[in-house]
């Protein structure tokens, strides 16, 4: 009874054939599990090797002006529109509530994209292709990204950042 | 010292009155958040749904912090202190080692739980549950969960030496019951994760009152988790306790090998409080090696235990079952099984809730592939209200119908409504789990008030197929909240009103 004291030296009792195979199957499942996720880490496509500086917000918040002065070709909703070159680095902000500049990026092209907080914790999640990066107060979590579709895409907040939460919604373009 | 005992008139244990008074109060209190929680889940689940969309954003975000609190923290610790009295001192027949103790411990929870109530209702901590700096709640709130926290450990502390009173005492003979153990794995881990929730806790807490600067946020971010994550271990391996509990109770089942259970809790002990960095997989600070290594090979280690208890539990029913001559077929035993037993269908809902719905959604969502996909959305409340609410609150619950006769010795009120009250909230939970993690696979975000986005500058449509998925959440939701508040019904007034059992 497992509400009463066990038959004494219950650690002698051989383990049943049954519990044996049961073990056996769920260690053998586990390693497998504990392989493959490594392995698609390195042969999958869909996740690149984290590349992270630390920033402060004030620099980072520089860097930002200084790309949207460098390649800034027009304005939306009063954000920035920005169309940066092939290959460069490129930068979004996340601040209480809005996500800034507005990209236009080219289709089969690489960027290097920065991504920072000058505030809060921020969630950047890309819709409609659906993938989230979180993004962090002093630091740059940086992603090498090629778009591969053209279109329009969303960016939603999805990290509580306080009461105008619902309303941090950016924008971005692929040509 | 006799007249401190009375003798249990079904078990023959003889139970400590001082330890039965703090289980009850214990209990009682847990229940009363698990109603005020309850209450709160119905205007986030009717707001998060937007055809009704009932409360306004400040509101909505301020009972969402308070929900998260009510139930994570206070519904559920209550009820597992409750359990560690109760697996220690009633069920070695000892006396508890220090009551003054297991009150003073009881007093901060609640002053500590009172506080941080306190000041979320008064607007101006609306954090969430995992108050990420640089989020800043008010100072109270912060002090309410480290008060909340000490009295646990002084409960945890309590067990440990009420153990060791009844070895000293030789009130058992040869090793504690298996539930005892499991209850002691809860209670280890327990110890560590609360200590650890101070080192965060108290400077963030002196941060917001100014005293000192602020923490760096990814840095909060990792000992957050490595205390959230870990304390969920607590309720995995409290309900796993309870299971075993329910299993001997509802059908007499013995353990089919003790030493495969109790190795399955050492696991537990061992290695579970890893793996937290699942939560931060697209976090920058920490480097992919380090999270590929955390999240993987420790991890499994402590599923392994899981998958153990996942075999043992269902196969002592069975076997206790087939032993009452239910042995035609494969599945004759569980046709006769006593299904209008509500603390028996309950542990059925939470043992496939928890194994099927949280536990394999918890391994695929703590991948780096699949948690790019569903960090932060609508998917992570759905697997952790499997995990949580149908594995662990449901296990409570279950225990609750033998806690009222047992230690309040009252009959159990409106027994046909007992009957049905599991299924009520076992279909609706699992419809609420699926329902959202079925939202969140097309990037429906969690913690939001507006999913139309009407008040933001861009517009973006998740499309007819996420209005019918919420529609199906909150449906569920009322099925759940009516089996929730008839779990709550029956408890309160079986402990005021219930026939008292004859001693
Ligand atoms: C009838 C039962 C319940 C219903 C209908 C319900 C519903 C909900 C809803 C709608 C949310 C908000 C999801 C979001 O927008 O992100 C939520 C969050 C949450 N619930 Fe429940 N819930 C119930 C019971 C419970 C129980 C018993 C527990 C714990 C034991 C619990 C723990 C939580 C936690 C920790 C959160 C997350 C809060 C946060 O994101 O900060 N819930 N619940
Ligand atoms: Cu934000
Ligand atoms: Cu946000």
């Amino acid at each position: 009874m497992s509400l009463g004291s066990p038959e004494k030296y219950w650690w002698d009792e051989p383990l049943d054939k049954d519990e044996k195979t049961w073990v056996t199957v769920a260690i053998v499942w586990a390693i497998f599990l504990t392989l493959y996720m490594p392995y698609k880490h390195f042969t999958g496509k869909q996740n690149p090797s984290q590349e992270y500086t630390k920033v402060s917000g004030d620099k980072f918040d520089a860097a930002v002006d200084k790309f949207i002065a460098q390649y800034k070709v027009g304005e939306e909703k009063g954000l920035a529109v920005v169309a940066p070159p092939p290959n460069s680095d490129i930068f979004i902000r996340g601040q209480q509530f809005k996500w800034d500049p507005i990209l236009k990026l080219k289709k089969g092209v690489q960027y290097k994209l920065h991504l920072s907080s000058i505030d809060m914790n921020h969630g950047f999640s890309v819709q409609p292709v659906n993938f989230t990066i979180q993004v962090v107060p002093g630091y740059d979590n940086v992603l090498n990204i090629t778009p591969t579709t053209s279109g329009v895409f969303t960016i939603i907040c999805n990290e509580y950042c306080g009461l105008g939460h619902h309303t941090m919604v950016g924008r971005m373009y692929v040509d | 010292m006799a007249a401190e005992f009375r003798k249990c008139p079904t078990t023959g244990l003889m139970v400590h009155l001082p330890a039965q008074a703090l289980i009850k109060i214990n209990a009682v209190t847990s229940i009363v958040f698990l109603l005020i929680g309850g209450i709160l889940a119905l205007t986030l689940i009717f707001t998060r749904w937007q055809a009704v969309h009932l409360l306004p954003p400040d509101l909505f975000y301020r009972f969402l912090t308070l929900h998260g609190i009510a139930m994570l923290f206070a519904w559920i610790v209550y009820f597992e202190v409750a359990v560690l009295y109760f697996t220690s001192a009633v069920l070695l027949n000892s006396r508890l080692a220090a009551p003054w103790a297991g009150w003073l411990g009881y007093v901060l929870m609640t002053v500590g739980a009172l506080m941080t109530t306190v000041a979320i209702l008064a607007g101006n901590s609306d954090v969430m549950f995992t108050s990420y700096v640089p989020l800043k709640a008010s100072p109270l709130y912060y002090l309410g969960i480290v008060l909340f926290a000490v009295g646990a450990i002084i409960a945890c502390v309590l067990f440990f030496a009420t153990l060791a009173v009844a070895k000293h005492e030789k009130t058992y003979e040869g090793s504690v019951p298996l539930v005892t153990y499991g209850a002691a794995a809860a209670a280890i881990i327990a110890i560590g994760t609360l200590a650890h929730g101070a080192i965060f806790y108290i400077p963030t807490g002196l941060w917001a009152a100014g005293v000192i600067p602020m923490m760096d946020p990814e840095a909060y971010r990792l000992l957050f988790w490595g205390f959230g994550h870990s304390t969920q271990q607590i309720n995995v391996a409290a309900m796993i306790a309870c299971w075993y509990a329910l299993a001997t109770l509802t059908v007499g089942a013995q353990p089919v090998s003790e030493k495969f259970s109790r190795t399955a809790f050492v696991l537990y002990a061992l290695f579970i409080n890893v793996a937290s960095e699942h939560h931060l997989l697209w976090d920058p600070g920490i480097s992919s090696a380090h999270k590929m290594w955390n999240t993987s090979y420790v991890l499994h280690l402590a599923v392994l235990a899981s998958m153990m208890h996942a075999f043992s539990v269902p196969a002592c029913v069975e076997v206790a079952l087939r032993k009452k001559g239910y042995t035609k077929g494969l599945f004759e035993w569980l046709k006769k099984a006593p299904w209008g037993n509500p603390s028996f269908s309950t542990l059925i809902f939470s043992v496939a809730g928890f194994g099927f719905l949280g536990g394999i959604t918890g391994i695929m969502y703590g991948t780096e592939q699949l948690n790019i996909l569903g960090h932060n959305s609508l998917r992570v409340p759905g697997h952790f209200h499997a995990t949580v609410v149908i594995g662990t609150s449901m296990a409570f619950m279950g225990l609750t119908y033998y806690v009222l006769p047992l230690i309040f010795q009252r009959e159990v009120m409106f027994p046909t409504a007992a009957k049905l009250q599991p299924y009520f909230y076992g279909v609706g939970m699992w419809t609420v789990s699926i329902a959202m993690m079925f939202v969140g696979s097309f990037g429906v975000p969690r913690r939001h008030w507006d999913i139309t986005l009407a008040d933001a500058p861009f517009q973006y449509s998740f499309g007819p197929t996420v209005d019918l998925g919420m529609a199906i959440t909150a449906l569920g939701a009322v099925l759940a909240l009516i089996g929730g508040a008839m779990f709550c019904i029956i408890a309160v007034a079986t402990v005021l009103a219930g026939k008292k059992v004859n001693q």
